[in-house]
């Protein structure tokens, strides 16, 4: 038995050992856990956690709604608008087919667009929503909401879009809205979301940063396969800011009846340079852009000649015709190669080696000054200023009154236009001749003006300060500067030239004998108007025709010359100014000034109603 | 046998039981206690917030468990002792059963149904095996111990049940039960040259396996040394269960505040990742207190095995005490990222009916070798 004990003893002893060793192993690996266990927790913890975050946490940003744009009076001419869209919902349904049935029964689907629907609805987890139909009209949303019983998982969806009240009529001032281009994406994260619009045109454009606000965005706690959990938290973006413009919705409208195809008309403040209206026909629809247009439609209008897209107050380049003599006349009057009461006799023409220069009236004017020739518009004593002055001071003259500059008007797209010179001639290799200033000094050849600019250089003339153009009275409620005569600074040319160049376009209108005398301001309005007619040929007349008794009214159309007219009114104490362009109204007088004198009866009566008639007596007496 | 004779009789018994009840240690009933609550807030967190699904029933099988394991505790260690083989048959036949007719999960055949418990024989195997190897040691010798050819019939009696383990196919429950044998025949003392030669095949046999294994197994080894190689794939467990961890951070996010588990982003997080989620939500100091707890269990097996006066009891206290150990380490090196993921529940913690019951099924054994730490059993032979 002691052998037994012995032996007991011994495996006792080895198990004891051995369970020792067991043990401590068993004790080392936990320790090893534990140290994983730091080193996950404590020692990578920080980025441990930060990687928990992300898991979780999605930021998705809110568009802002868009600024609207305001006219002068505070009429919305860009707003939003509600637009419903029908969403589905895969997971709210137990058959998407029967779902889409009856949805078609309410508001029709093409066999594509069920397609498309289907192929989303696989593709995307079964709680996001696939867009079934945008753009619903109210009463489609209406007979959706009524029968939301028998459409299971279909959604109604709030959004906004671009809505332009006055369709038509203001789109080449305001602009439009369209997707952004990859050209668009200026690392504002806000331009990645779908349906977010930029602006492509217009103040839309100019202002685009304004209007489009900041975005907010807002913090969605998500789980593992993406389904929102909760809101953790959300910052409001800023709205866009809403841009008040000069323009007057209502006066453009009145204008715009007034006008045919080609015809482009700029009113402004004739004190501080505000736009007042501006209107280029034809016009196009804005909202069309919001829904992306057809193909077609795009090719229309690109393709038509009377190009709906583009904005001819800003972008048509015009030559300005006899609108041009006052440009003439102050640069001889400042380079005093003339006095004003010097007389210069018009036979008709005037010889320059063997080509002859035409006066438009073919009896000529006799003797003619300064006054009298822009009141008769004599082209003889123009092409004798001119000769005598030289194109570049006549181009310099131009320049300061805005003609071949930049005006910098907010509406991309506006066009700086030309008002050649001898150097700029010589730049393309050609030399500049005598002739050449001639002809120049009726404002023929090679200027390209844009109307804007013409109804820019009226109200320089008026006002003898360096006014620009501009578009924009306020951008989120402040006022914009320029609003005040006074923000300008004064033309560096002489005061008794400007009034005598005025006094003589208010003869154009009011004295017998001048070229838009049938034009002048009814009487009942009090005010008279002062302006000057221009015709500018678009094609050549041969002596051959004009010896031969020629009539313009027998050409074709598009051959007729183009009517201008600038005004301003009243000619004592200047407050609007208008450029008038009729493309191929044949005849300034005929065509341009008849419309600038409805123009400016129209705008007096919405913008600078008559003093109301004081009540004789009313205090009793 | 008169009618006092058996009063008596039934007295005694009454008597027996009382006296077995207070021989067991109420303070490790009460350490099992607190771990199972522990498993209770963690599935009331993993459940959202809520006792339902997993709480209520974690608490309600830990109920039937208990009573399970102290029933056990009571059965005197002898008969124990008596039915080992009979166990270890009745495992493997289980195992055999859960080939032909087992209800297959996640691509392995593991489970048989009996009634409405879902059994997983695997679990039990690993228990009956320790049973059977304490039965065929409890008379060993030294000397005989130092005998191979003694050594061969256990060396069988682990192979089978790990082949048929294979076959299911359960590659880490077939790994656990081989560590599992491994540590009685170390602790009944197999010389240690012979766990070196068994090392030494194992490491010639790995590329062989390697080549044999399911595509799945092969993904969770390749995973489990680059997981970032599959992040939404294989290794996206292993990712997010670390993130979970580490984000937890050394005091943890607060109860029902840990955001891996509650949005989903941590998968099984009621069973295999259970630990995650109470790292997650209690941080390094919740995690270390749990595996504190788990650890004070496997050091009580190992007292109960140094106390016990006989090599049966010794060597299935020690048994048992590894199993568990191997459980928890294989768990928690698992969701740390230490080593594959393998489908193993943290005991008397993640939900599930079937570890409960083996896990507590073992303790009862274990209670009842402490019990009858001094009955006359196996003394040594050559």
């Amino acid at each position: 038995m002691r052998g037994v004990r012995r032996e007991e003893e011994r495996r006792r002893n080895t198990f004891t050992r051995r369970a020792l060793a067991l043990g401590g192993l068993q004790l080392g690996l936990f320790g090893f856990l534990a140290t994983r266990l730091w080193h996950l927790q404590v020692v990578e913890g920080a980025r441990y956690a930060t990687l928990a975050e992300e898991n979780r946490i999605s930021v998705r940003l809110i568009p802002p709604p868009r600024g609207r744009v305001l006219d002068r009076e505070g009429r919305v001419v860009a707003g939003n608008r509600l637009n419903w869209s029908a969403l589905l919902v895969a997971e709210q349904t137990q058959d998407v087919g029967a779902t889409l049935e009856t949805f078609s029964r309410i508001v029709p689907l093409a066999e594509h667009e069920r397609a498309r629907i289907e192929r989303e609805v696989r593709r995307r987890r079964r709680f996001v929503p696939v867009t079934v139909r945008d753009f619903l009209t109210w009463e489609e949303m209406a007979r959706i909401e009524v029968n939301a019983p028998d459409l299971p998982g279909i959604l109604i969806d709030v959004g906004t879009t671009r809505f332009y009240p006055e369709v038509e009529h203001l789109a080449h001032v305001v602009g439009y809205v369209a997707p952004p281009a990859e050209r668009d994406m200026d690392g504002d994260p806000l331009l990645e979301l779908p349906g977010i619009r930029v602006g492509r045109a217009g103040v839309e454009k100019h202002h685009e940063l304004a209007l489009r606000g900041r975005a907010g965005a807002v913090q969605l706690e998500v789980n593992a396969v993406g389904r929102v959990i909760r809101e953790l938290d959300r910052r409001e973006g800023i709205q866009g800011q809403d841009v008040q413009i000069s323009v007057d919705a209502e006066l453009q409208k009145a204008i715009r009846a007034k006008i045919q195809d080609g015809t482009s008309v700029v009113v402004m403040d004739a004190r501080n340079g505000e736009v007042l209206a501006m209107a280029s026909q034809p016009s196009f629809d804005p909202n069309l852009f919001n829904s992306g247009i057809s193909a077609a439609q795009w090719r229309q209008w690109t393709s038509s000649r009377a190009t709906p897209l583009i904005n001819k107050a800003v972008s048509g380049l015009y030559a300005p015709g006899s609108t041009f003599k006052m440009m003439v006349g102050l640069a001889a009057l400042e380079a005093r190669v003339a006095t004003p009461a010097e007389r210069v006799f018009c036979p008709g023409h005037m010889d320059l080696g063997d080509t002859r220069f035409h006066c438009w009236r073919r009896g000529g004017h006799g003797g003619v000054d300064l006054r009298s020739a822009i009141k008769f518009s004599c082209d003889v004593y123009f092409y004798e200023m001119a000769r005598r002055v030289g194109i570049d001071r006549i181009a310099a003259m131009a320049n300061r009154f805005g003609l071949g500059v930049d005006l910098g008007i907010e509406l991309p797209g506006a066009r700086r236009g030309l008002v050649p010179t001898r150097a700029w001639r010589q730049a393309q290799g050609k030399p500049w001749n005598l002739g050449d200033t001639l002809v120049h000094g009726i404002g023929q050849g090679f200027y390209q003006l844009t109307p804007l600019q013409l109804a820019t250089m009226t109200v320089r003339i008026a006002t003898g300060r360096a006014v620009q153009p501009h578009l924009t009275r306020a951008v989120g409620g402040r006022r914009m500067r320029g609003g005040q005569a006074e923000d300008w600074p004064p033309l560096d040319v002489s005061e008794r030239d400007l009034q005598l160049v005025r006094e003589a376009m208010w003869a154009v209108v009011n004295e017998p004998g001048g070229t838009a005398l049938s034009s002048r301001l009814p009487g009942a309005l009090g005010i008279a108007m002062a302006g000057k007619t221009g015709t500018t040929q678009v094609r050549r007349i041969s002596r051959e025709q004009r010896e031969r008794g020629f009539r313009v009214e027998q050409l074709p159309r598009e051959w007729r010359p183009h009517a201008l007219f600038v005004a301003f009114a009243p000619h004592d104490a200047p407050r609007l100014a208008c450029a008038v362009v009729v493309e191929h109204g044949t005849s300034g007088s005929g065509a341009a000034a008849p419309l600038a004198r409805e123009v400016m009866v129209e705008a007096f009566g919405r913008l600078c109603p008559p003093p109301a008639p004081r009540m004789a007596a009313a205090d009793g007496g | 046998m008169s009618i006092l004779e058996r009063r008596l009789l039934t007295q005694d018994r009454g008597a027996l039981v009382l006296r077995k009840l207070w021989q067991i240690p109420w303070s490790f009933v009460l350490l099992l206690c607190a771990i199972a609550a522990v498993g209770y807030v963690a599935l009331y967190s993993a459940g959202g917030g809520a006792p339902e699904p997993y709480a209520a029933r974690h608490a309600i099988r830990f109920g039937f468990g208990l009573v399970l394991m102290l029933c056990v505790a009571l059965v005197d260690i002898r008969l124990i002792a008596r039915l080992s083989w009979l166990s270890w048959l009745g495992g493997v036949a289980l195992l055999v059963l859960v080939l032909v007719h087992g209800s297959i999960g996640k691509g392995a055949q593991r489970w048989i149904e009996i009634g409405p418990l879902q059994l997983q024989p695997s679990e039990l195997m690993k228990i009956v095996l320790v049973m059977a190897l304490a039965a065929w040691f409890q008379r060993a010798s030294w000397e005989r111990m130092g005998n191979p050819l003694f050594l061969i019939p256990p060396a069988i009696m682990v192979l089978i049940p790990v082949g048929l383990i294979l076959k299911q196919p359960n590659l880490g429950t077939a790994l656990i039960t081989c560590m599992v044998g491994a540590a009685v025949f170390f602790a009944a003392g197999a010389r240690l040259w012979k766990f070196g030669l068994g090392l030494a095949g194992v490491a010639l046999a790995a590329p062989i396996a390697y080549q044999h294994m399911h595509d799945y197994q092969r993904a969770r080894i390749t995973t489990f040394l680059d997981p970032e190689s599959d992040p939404l794939g294989a290794g996206y467990n292993i990712i997010q269960s670390k993130i979970a961890l580490g984000s937890g951070g050394v005091w943890g996010k607060g109860f029902l505040q840990g955001t891996q588990g509650h949005l989903n982003f941590l998968p099984e997080k009621q069973t295999d990742f259970i630990f995650t989620m109470l790292a997650e939500e209690f941080g390094l100091a919740g995690a270390l207190t749990v595996l504190c707890l788990l650890g004070l269990v496997v050091l009580f097996c190992l007292l109960v095995a140094l106390r016990c006066r006989h090599q049966y009891g010794r060597l299935l206290a020690m048994g048992l005490g590894t199993n568990f150990f191997l459980y928890v380490f294989v768990n928690v090196a698992m969701v740390t990222g230490s080593i594959p993921v393998g489908g193993v529940p943290l005991p008397l913690i993640s939900h599930g009916g079937s570890a409960m019951l083996t896990t507590m099924l073992g303790f009862g054994l274990l209670l009842s070798v402490h019990v009858h730490r001094d009955a006359e059993l196996g003394v040594a032979r050559d």
